[in-house]
């Protein structure tokens, strides 16, 4: 496996948080699965993302607030999840901390270039009160090259550090399958009841209707 | 005051292209000084190219510097703004009423779309990627629920947006006042509210895996319960995801080097 391809989609999805196109490919179920099939196994990516995606569910990117940048981190996770050693319960935790640890580095990362990208303008401010196109299409620019490569950056220094610590999880790990997913998930669970709640609660019957979905959502894991 | 008598300009189609794509980079210098104006500046630009006198003009260079100042709206709704204040620039209105529309539009903007994308229609499909994901669907399956639904939704408030701003100007106003931005939140949470109880029980079942027996199932519910219940009542003091990486890192911890000690 190249690291290269990995990068690259790491930048793009990084990219995508908020400069361009916020298509969510930056979303964990997106971006860890594709990670994943980079990496060569989808489906490993997949159940990674989803359990990162519950997490992400309590995140708003709601104008200048600070928020865990959750597209490169989850293209880490994804590949770290699909390169992992098989038949170890170990690499599935590790990887979700490792998306949870790279989002959280990946946020401050954000908050520098959007304070770099302050400073540029400042510099360029007498252009821009003169009307100049050339200054606006060149910060424009500036800022998409540089969120580009700080996703591809924050890619390949989280993907690098991680991966040997994922294949020692894998060889020391001593808590079987069972209980390191049931813990894995509880954590992921809780987060994501709460930012339900917190999301949906106001609305009018809403509370019923999460009711009703959750006994049909218990009926067919039941019945599966 | 506009440009009295004179036919109202129409934007090119070519023009319409060279925004729009340009919407998708709106957000390209956001910084914390100036927000998106350039973002909104950069977008205006082809159709500021349409002034008398081209971009070589004054009035092009005082209707771009005008439109680089602070802005801060939905990045996605922030097409209304840009199809408002095109209009408005191209039809001549002074400068100074085009400030004051330009600073009244910026919260209406931000908190719609806030409302609507961001604490709406984006938990609801990533919901129902999960849902899909908990019945069994594949990585494409999976990854092409949530692309599409999502982006049929994000595309299609962009193009309406820039066509709503353009068509109705500095009394866009009543574009935002329609049932989709009044009503459409509350339908939305109804739908996520419903969504979230079927797709989180099936979702969490397939992560845990078929054949782990009954008890991490128990567990699960009683710490996702308590975890969930101590996390609202908290009201925002702490983050889950935060919450949730200490819990992990612990757990790492006694599973490789506690434990293995």
């Amino acid at each position: 496996m190249t690291l290269f391809p990995i990068a690259l989609l790491g930048a793009i999805a990084g990219l995508d948080v908020v400069s361009f196109p916020q298509a969510m490919i930056s979303r964990p179920i997106v971006a860890a699965t594709v990670g994943g099939a980079f990496a060569g196994n989808a489906a490993a990516g997949l159940l990674v993302g989803a359990a990162v995606e519950l997490i992400a569910l309590e995140t708003l990117p709601v104008g200048a607030s600070r928020y865990p940048e959750w597209g490169s981190a989850s293209v880490v996770a994804g590949a770290l999840a699909a390169g992992a050693p098989p038949g170890s319960p170990g690499p599935v935790p590790v990887t979700i901390l490792a998306a949870l640890a790279t989002a959280w580095v990946g946020g401050w990362s954000m908050i520098a270039l959007r304070r770099w990208n302050a400073a540029r303008a400042r510099a360029h401010l007498a252009d821009l009160e003169r009307g100049s196109a050339a200054t606006v299409n060149a910060l424009q620019l500036w800022g998409l090259t540089a969120d580009l490569a700080r996703g591809g950056a924050l890619t390949i220094i989280s993907f690098s550090a991680l991966r040997p610590v994922v294949d020692a999880a894998a060889v020391h790990w001593r808590v079987d399958a069972r209980t390191s997913r049931a813990i894995v998930v509880g954590a992921a669970a809780a987060v994501a009841v709460a930012a339900v709640w917190k999301v949906f609660h106001w609305a009018p019957f809403a509370r019923l209707l999460f009711g009703a979905g959750l006994i049909g959502g218990v009926a067919l894991v039941v019945w599966s | 005051m506009t440009d009295a008598g004179k036919a109202p300009v129409r934007l090119s189609l070519a023009t319409r292209i060279g925004i729009f794509s340009r919407l998708l980079a709106i957000q390209a210098s956001w910084n914390y000084e100036l927000l998106m104006g350039i973002g909104i500046g950069f977008c205006i630009e082809p159709a500021l190219r349409s002034l008398p006198g081209g971009p070589d003009s004054p009035r092009y260079r005082e209707a771009l510097a005008r439109q680089c100042r602070y802005f801060n709206a939905h990045p996605y709704l922030a097409s209304v703004a840009v199809g408002a204040l095109a209009r408005t620039e191209l039809d001549g209105v002074p400068g100074d009423r085009i400030e004051r529309f330009r600073t009244a539009i910026c919260g209406p903007l931000g908190s719609v779309g806030d409302r609507l994308v961001w604490a709406g229609w984006l938990p609801v499909c990533s919901l129902l990627a999960l849902a899909v994901y908990g019945l069994g669907g594949g990585p494409l399956r999976v990854v092409g629920t949530f692309l599409l639904a999502y982006n049929a939704g994000h595309l299609a408030l962009r193009i309406w947006g820039l066509e709503a701003g353009w068509s109705h100007g500095m009394r866009v106003a009543a574009a935002l006042s329609s049932r989709v931005f009044r009503d459409g939140p509350a339908y939305l949470a109804r739908a996520g509210a419903l969504l979230a109880g079927i797709a989180l029980p099936v979702a969490l079942a397939r992560v845990i895996g078929p054949g782990q027996g009954r008890w991490p199932i128990a567990g699960v519910l009683v710490a996702t319960a308590i975890g969930s219940i101590t996390l609202v009542r908290m009201h925002g003091r702490a983050e889950g995801w935060r919450i949730a990486l200490g819990v992990l890192a612990v757990f790492v911890l006694y599973a490789t080097v506690i434990r293995h000690g």
